[in-house]
């Protein structure tokens, strides 16, 4: 249909308008006998439809082998409805109708008589006896099947005394079965690096363990492994596992790809869960439906940002509904590949072909999405913040309350001086009061603005400005007034349908900054012995922040008055001038205006107003003058006269500074250390119905036939916790379906993942996929007695893998021995332990740790380490800068390195770190060139170096073999063999020879590393073969 | 048998033991024993699934989308009509990213075109270094796409859908045949202008190893990130360094048979080879004078444009396409040339005038020295964009001052050239006012398939399983076009 032009579309329309005018005459008539459904329909279903439309193919999700299925249709709508045959689609495809489908579409069509029958069948109501099934039920896929908890096989003697727990039953069976036994247990040294890579990502110390490897008691390996499972980097190692499957990042993806800052807080959260060990199924429900959950608190709420790391689409011109649809898409999606281990994706647009997954099914799972909304919400920013508020908001009370008490006695005092003062400004009042401020008339006003504006002076001294809009401007306007005195002056500026948004300003949003005022008199035109008043005071209706109009008065050029927010409305700005000025006779005033702020920020519309009277004595705000006149009238008005004491004491000389003390005490009470973050919120108002979409497309909904939340139906259905049949099932029914006891896929899903972390592979070895294209399990009984185990052990994470990592299994060398390379190459068996490239983050956590330069801050907002510019300027217009950490912040683990989906860090990405774009449950381990650049000479990996060879530089050591004992060990935890300290002792000797002669090679290489009373050259020699050290296959490499 | 191959090649990557016997470990170790691993290694060179004509691609990607109709598709009908407004029919189902339907007119265009070659294929009068090519272009005016948005429109550019997660066509091609460099990366990025909308993410592997990744060499500075050694390490020690890591990587292998280690010290070595053979091959100094000036390495930035660029474009841009002849020399499989931006939703005619003036001259000039030195007929050279743009003025906001086009997916051309497809030819047309495809339409999915079928390479069979489904670069669709092969 690609390509469709609009001309076919409308001629096919009109086809299908002719159609039904003559459906009934194409098709064969009914058949005119009563059928009987077992001799005249059954023979032609099974001949016919079943082999597609059956239990073993369900084509357009549609299946013909029992009535409900028949009846329930499939992707392109209901078949039929009883007794209506001529408007059946089913009729309509095998009656050869439709132009574009006809049924079946291979082999012999079926014969008008057939036909015929089929029409009868419906109109005379579909009969189909009871428990007739056409074809044989589908053998059920094996990770459907229900649960059930094996027995670990029972061992000859020889064979048991090897097992440590359950686990090493079913593989020790296997592995007997074949002639083949477990390996040895690895060395102690290659089990506690493994133990400590696999379950808290870091190198163990070779202190920890040598430790380990002399603690001869009986429990030394339980007991690291319980340490390390307490260890708080745990949460880290296992919550970037279940980031990976989040799609976590710190942008929005796509074009703009626009920073979420509080990204991180939600990665916080699962560090937070894993290391607080949250049983899975609380783990799942708080994800996908903490918001739902009754009383649901901010955690709750907040770990739902798990579907919140979808990508948000911001380019310009996207329609908002597209990208909503396709992020609803993408949760479905990663919900299946996450907790079931299946592709739905395909079923977005057709019934899976594989998967027994139709299209409604699929549309079904979305309905359960469709209403989650994308909204934000506020949380604590940390535990530990949230307890240092506390504190702080005792401390500060305390302080308060000490302040005010003060502040108290020092008012009881205040009485004598209060009516001194009152007094004092009484008096002034009265001048004031003779000759209040008012405007003053101006005549034969003229104004001109720079760079050829126009200025036309109006009705009432109105100036509008219009011509050319240049960045600054300056409008100068002349007058004539004539008064005993001249106190200042008002400018009005006012809006006008001709300027942007209204103006009163000419900036693109209405907005204007007067940077400066000048006034002039004086008694001529020509101003040739003009005086220049200065104003020193001004006060304006509206001032925007940081923009007052006392800022127009500064001398400084470029600040200013301004008004917005309040663009398109009329404000006012007074400026008055020190004192009074008598004038003699009539005068010429001239203004001069300046706008220098830039970006047409100049004056639109506005009027100049001068002012006269004396303002002189009291300076006061309105509410207190207020008093004033109320207390002069009244003597007893108690409310005046509290108001003009509340004044007083403002400005007392003792109560004063203690009111401004409190005041500014006041304004430093501790923050609620709360952020706003992006989380799902379920729709209450107006909620969507779930259609179809033909294709997968959001604008083709099929309409007919909206699609209710509902399960997978190869798994037992949800069952809505709602008993109330009107409700539908929401997300969190769902998230609950997930977990519930009869569901065995996602136990089964949760094991394998997990058994992959440890082994490198999972017992299925296609761990992102469950389905029937997928791999069958190595050790099914394994796999379903840990799944049940994993149940058992009430969902706990820690508790499984530690029944994992004490198997005997887990301990195994990765040596693969020569029998094991011939019988079985692949590891199928699991006679050995695999050995697993490590990930990126952690390749680089291992190099700061070896070299002591590693941050182990956990949580908190992501960082920048060092990365070339020019890859941030492969971002969208070069819109990103990335402005490098400081300080320890440069050596934070790798996970916490801030993730730009359209520019991420090279660092990660060459090590097969996921794009984040998609949910990632099994990374890629592959092996390239641009890798081994990257650890020989990143920035990073070279610092490390040199701060390796600092550190051991410093340290003592009886020779060179200690010390390159000590840095080896430091790689790889273990002792090197004497061939290994050969090889490095001559790398050590040759670079030595090298820099001996060449002393500016050797201070560049050593950088800002030097060793307090080591030579340079000799430190340069040990960061050269530190560096090798560093790129060792096994460094890289857990075993 | 391809599908075995790539089997074979799934578990060798993906498995950290593929069953080497403990015999064949000990000759890992030796020169001609890492060739040995090399012949499982996953670029090493494979078999085509039919003869191919084409080696390398160039991949001349215009982020950004410029104006066809300014440039590939004269529409007299369409100046006739400037200013008129839009049948409300056509209108009525359209979705735009800016205009607006009710005060949308129609907008003719400024360029005049004029015929070149043999063939007579007309070019716009912004283009005359690449209609002097005309005969060896074959110039595809009926292309169509449904991706509206430019990071969706680049992805299913590079990758056949507008998804993330998937591999791009350079990924596929490698993936496919195995690289014929043994010092330099088989898929390399050359990018100048600005930032494109799709940034890294149109030279990912998507569920492909990052093997397949591809590589982008830089504009300034070292010519693969993390290339040099760090100052203050000379060449021989390096050497000396490399020696030892080998024999204790190589002592490790010994004991563990993993055969994962012995691709671990091929890496190595080829990173200390790339450290060669990348600063020779952006050292341009070999070059003749004539050379040089064909491209235009050294010209100076002529006209005043280039909205949001970085640095002098003209010389990054036709220094990026001599460097693409040098890769492709030395065995590169597939070079994407990005160059952004292209997007003029206004200001569209200097714009234009700008970009077209960077790129014209370099492009001919690439062309026509591959074909000089006898390396056009295995070379595919292809230009193109995520999509078009529209026959109507840009209206953004209602304005009056309209001097731009918005997207246009519904139709729009692209030229190939070389790698076994005809030349001086024209496919497919656009309708009288370049709306809709008018005749002979090619989706991207065909585009891709054509493609693959040049180097050999059927596109239904050049597929990877992820998550249950065999992928492949051509999605869902994808026809051969016959018609180009020459």
């Amino acid at each position: 249909m690609r390509g469709l032009s609009l001309s076919a579309l409308s001629l096919f329309l009109l086809l299908g308008m002719a159609h039904t005018a003559t459906a009934e005459e194409q098709l064969p008539p009914p058949a005119k006998k009563t059928v009987d459904f077992n001799k005249d329909i059954k023979p032609i279903l099974a001949k016919h439809c079943v082999g597609c439309h059956g239990a073993k193919k369900q084509e357009s999700g549609f299946r013909l082998d029992t009535r409900d299925r028949t009846l329930a249709g499939g992707d392109h709508g209901v078949a039929f409805a009883v007794g209506q045959s001529v408007k059946s689609l089913l009729i309509r495809y095998v009656g050869g109708l439709d132009p574009d489908i006809t049924m079946p579409p291979e082999g012999d069509l079926l014969s008008r008589t057939q036909v015929g029958l089929l029409r009868a069948w419906i109109d005379q109501g579909a009969k189909w006896p009871k428990g007739i099934r056409i074809g044989g039920p589908a053998r059920v896929h094996w990770a459907y099947t229900p649960l059930k908890r094996p027995d670990p096989p029972k061992l000859p003697p020889a064979l048991a005394a090897k097992v440590r727990n359950s686990v090493d039953a079913f593989i020790l069976a296997r592995l007997a079965a074949k002639g083949l036994a477990l390996s040895p247990v690895a060395d102690r040294h290659t089990l506690a690096r493994r133990l400590s890579l696999d379950l808290v990502g870091l190198p163990p110390s070779p202190e920890e363990v040598d430790r380990f490897v002399d603690d001869k008691t009986p429990d030394a390996y339980r007991r690291l492994v319980d340490r390390m499972l307490q260890s708080r980097h745990f949460g880290e190692r296992w919550g970037r596992h279940w980031l990976d499957k989040a799609r976590y990042a710190d942008s929005d993806g796509y074009e703009k790809d626009r920073p979420r800052p509080n990204a991180w807080r939600w990665r916080d959260w699962v560090i937070d869960a894993v290391n607080r060990d949250m049983p899975f199924d609380q783990f799942t429900v708080e994800q996908i439906a903490g918001d739902l959950l009754p009383d649901a608190n901010e955690n709750q709420v907040l770990a739902t940002a798990f579907h919140r790391q979808t990508l948000t689409n911001t380019e310009g011109g996207t329609d908002k509904e597209q990208w909503r649809v396709e992020a609803v898409f993408d949760r479905v999606e990663t919900t299946g590949a996450v907790w079931l281990g299946l592709t739905v994706g395909c079923a977005r647009c057709h019934s899976h072909k594989y998967d027994r997954i139709s299209q409604r099914e699929y549309y079904q799972f979305f309905a359960f999405y469709n209403n989650g909304d994308e909204v934000n919400s506020n949380v604590v920013t940390s535990s530990d913040a949230h307890k240092k508020f506390t504190r702080d908001s005792v401390a500060h009370r305390q302080q308060l309350a000490k302040l005010e008490k003060s502040l108290a006695t020092a008012r009881s005092k205040l009485q004598p001086a209060f009516q001194t003062w009152l007094d004092k400004q009484l008096r002034a009042l009265k001048v004031v009061r003779k000759d209040p401020i008012r405007d003053l008339p101006l005549t034969g006003l003229s104004a001109t603005g720079s760079a050829d504006i126009k200025l036309a002076v109006q009705k009432d001294n109105v100036v509008l400005a219009s011509g050319p809009n240049p960045d600054t401007a300056v409008y100068t306007l002349s007058g004539r007034i004539e008064a005993p005195s001249f106190s200042g002056l008002r400018l009005e500026v006012q809006p006008d349908k001709s300027l942007p948004k209204n103006g009163p300003g000419r900036a693109s949003n209405g907005n204007f900054v007067v940077t400066g005022l000048k006034v002039e008199i004086s008694a001529n035109e020509s101003f040739d012995k003009a005086t220049e008043l200065k104003l020193v005071q001004g006060r304006a209706s509206f001032t925007q922040d940081k923009f007052p109009a006392a800022n127009a008065l500064d001398g400084k050029p470029k600040t200013g008055w301004a008004i917005a927010p309040q663009m398109g409305k009329p404000h006012n700005a007074t400026f008055f001038l020190a004192k009074p000025v008598a004038l003699k006779g009539p005068q010429h005033l001239r203004v001069t205006i300046t706008q220098n702020y830039g970006g047409t920020h100049t004056l639109g519309r506005f009027r100049l107003v001068p002012l006269t009277g004396n303002q002189q004595g009291l300076g006061l705000p309105q509410p207190v003058l207020a008093a004033f006149e109320a207390y002069r009238k009244n003597a007893d008005d108690k409310k005046a006269s509290a108001v003009l004491l509340d004044h007083f004491a403002t400005v007392d000389k003792t109560t004063g500074p203690l009111i401004k003390k409190l005041a500014e005490a006041r304004k430093k009470a501790p923050k609620l250390p709360q952020m706003s973050v992006r989380v799902i919120r379920q729709r209450t108002k107006s909620p969507r119905t779930t259609f179809l979409f033909q294709r997968g497309d959001f604008l083709r909904p099929q309409k007919a036939a909206p699609a209710i939340p509902a399960g997978l139906g190869v798994l037992p259905p949800v069952q809505p916790r709602h008993k109330d049949p009107k409700r539908l099932a929401d997300r969190l029914d769902l998230a609950r379906w997930l977990i519930s006891d009869d569901n065995p896929l996602t136990p089964r899903v949760a094991v394998n993942q997990t058994w992959g972390h440890l082994f490198g592979r999972g017992l299925v070895r296609t761990i992102n996929d469950f389905g029937v294209r997928g791999d069958k399990p190595t050790h099914p009984a394994l796999l379903d007695w840990l799944a049940t185990e994993y149940r058992r052990l009430k969902w706990s994470r820690k508790a499984l893998i530690r029944t994992i990592v004490l198997s005997a299994a887990y301990r195994q060398t990765s040596v693969t021995s020569e029998v094991l390379a011939a019988a079985d190459p692949q590891n199928t068996l699991l006679g050995r332990q695999n050995r697993i490239r490590l990930q990126a983050e952690i390749i680089r956590d291992n190099s700061l740790t070896a070299s002591g330069l590693i941050s182990r801050k956990i949580g908190g907002p992501s960082v920048f380490p060092p990365m070339p510019a020019d890859v941030a300027a492969l971002s969208y217009a070069n819109n990103f800068k990335w402005n490098p950490s400081k300080g320890a912040d440069r050596f934070r683990r790798g996970m916490y390195t801030f993730f730009k989906r359209t520019a991420p860090h090279p660092n990660l990405t060459t090590f097969d770190c996921p794009d984040s774009n998609t949910t990632c449950v099994e990374r890629q381990a592959s092996n390239t060139p641009l890798q081994a650049l990257t650890t020989l000479n990143n920035e990073v990996y070279v610092e490390a170096a040199q701060a390796m060879a600092q550190r051991v530089g410093g340290e003592k050591h009886a020779d060179d073999r200690g010390r390159l004992t000590r840095a080896f060990r430091l790689c790889v935890s273990r002792p090197p063999s004497s061939k290994e300290l050969d090889g490095f002792a001559g790398l050590l000797g040759a670079a030595r020879k090298w820099y001996t002669g060449h002393a500016d090679d050797a201070k560049s290489l050593v950088g800002n590393y030097s060793t307090k009373g080591t030579a340079t050259d000799e430190s340069a020699a040990w960061v050269a073969t530190c560096r090798i050290m560093l790129n060792m296959d096994e460094f890289i490499t857990r075993e | 048998m391809h599908e075995l191959l790539s089997q074979t090649r799934r578990n060798f990557l993906t498995s950290s033991a593929c069953g080497l016997g403990a015999a064949g470990l000990a000759s890992l170790l030796s020169d001609d024993g890492l060739l040995a691993a090399d012949a499982a290694s996953p670029l090493a060179t494979r078999s085509t699934h039919f003869e191919p004509r084409a080696k390398s691609c160039i991949f001349i990607f215009m982020a950004g989308a410029p104006s066809h109709l300014d440039l590939f598709d004269p529409k007299p009908k369409l100046n006739q009509l400037h200013g008129q407004p839009m049948p409300d029919e056509q209108l009525k189902d359209v979705r735009f990213a800016f205009i607006k339907k009710d005060s949308v007119r129609l907008m003719g265009s400024k360029r005049k075109f004029r015929r070149y070659g043999e063939c007579g294929t007309q070019f716009s009068d912004f283009l005359p270094h690449i209609g002097s090519c005309a005969d060896d272009l074959l110039l595809v005016r009926s292309l169509h796409s449904q991706q509206f948005n430019h990071h969706p429109g680049q992805l299913l550019m590079q990758c056949g859908r507008g998804t993330f997660g998937l591999p791009t066509m350079g990924s596929w091609i490698n993936y496919g045949l195995g690289s014929e460099t043994r010092d330099l990366p088989g898929y390399v990025v050359l990018t100048s202008g600005r930032g494109s909308s799709g940034g890294a993410t149109l030279w990912q592997s998507g569920f492909l190893p990052s093997l397949y990744a591809g590589v982008r060499f830089r504009t300034s500075g070292e010519p693969v990130l993390n290339l040099s050694n760090p100052s203050g390490l000379p060449p021989q020690l390096q050497r000396k360094g490399l020696d030892v890591l080998r024999q204790v990587n190589g002592n490790r292998l010994v004991e563990q048979r993993d055969p994962e280690i012995a691709s671990r010290i091929a890496s190595y070595e080829l990173a200390y080879r790339m450290q060669t053979a990348a600063p020779e091959l952006i050292d341009l100094s070999s070059e003749t004078r004539a050379t040089h000036e064909m491209y235009g390495v050294d010209r100076k930035e002529i006209r005043k444009g280039g909205r949001g660029k970085a640095g002098n474009t003209y010389q990054s841009f036709a220094r990026n396409c001599l460097l693409a002849r040098r890769l492709v020399e030395r065995g590169v499989r597939f070079v994407n040339l990005v160059y952004a931006s292209w997007d003029h939703h206004s200001n569209l005619d200097n714009e234009l005038a700008y970009n077209t003036h960077v790129v014209d001259q370099p492009i001919a000039a690439l062309i026509k020295d591959l074909k000089q030195r006898g390396l056009l007929d295995q070379t595919m050279v292809v230009w193109g964009a995520e999509f078009g743009r529209t026959p109507l003025g840009e209206n953004r906001g209602g304005r009056p001052d309209v001097t731009g086009r918005d997207h246009h997916p519904f139709s729009f051309s692209m030229f190939l050239a070389g790698g076994g497809l005809k030349g001086g030819l024209v496919h497919g047309a656009s309708d009288d006012i370049g709306w809709g495809v008018a005749d002979k339409p090619v989706h991207i999915n065909d585009l891709h398939a054509t493609m693959l079928h040049s180097f050999g390479l059927d596109h239904l069979k050049l597929t990877h399983r992820f998550q249950g489904r065999d992928f492949r670069l051509t999605d869902v669709g994808g026809h051969v076009v016959t018609d180009w092969l020459a």
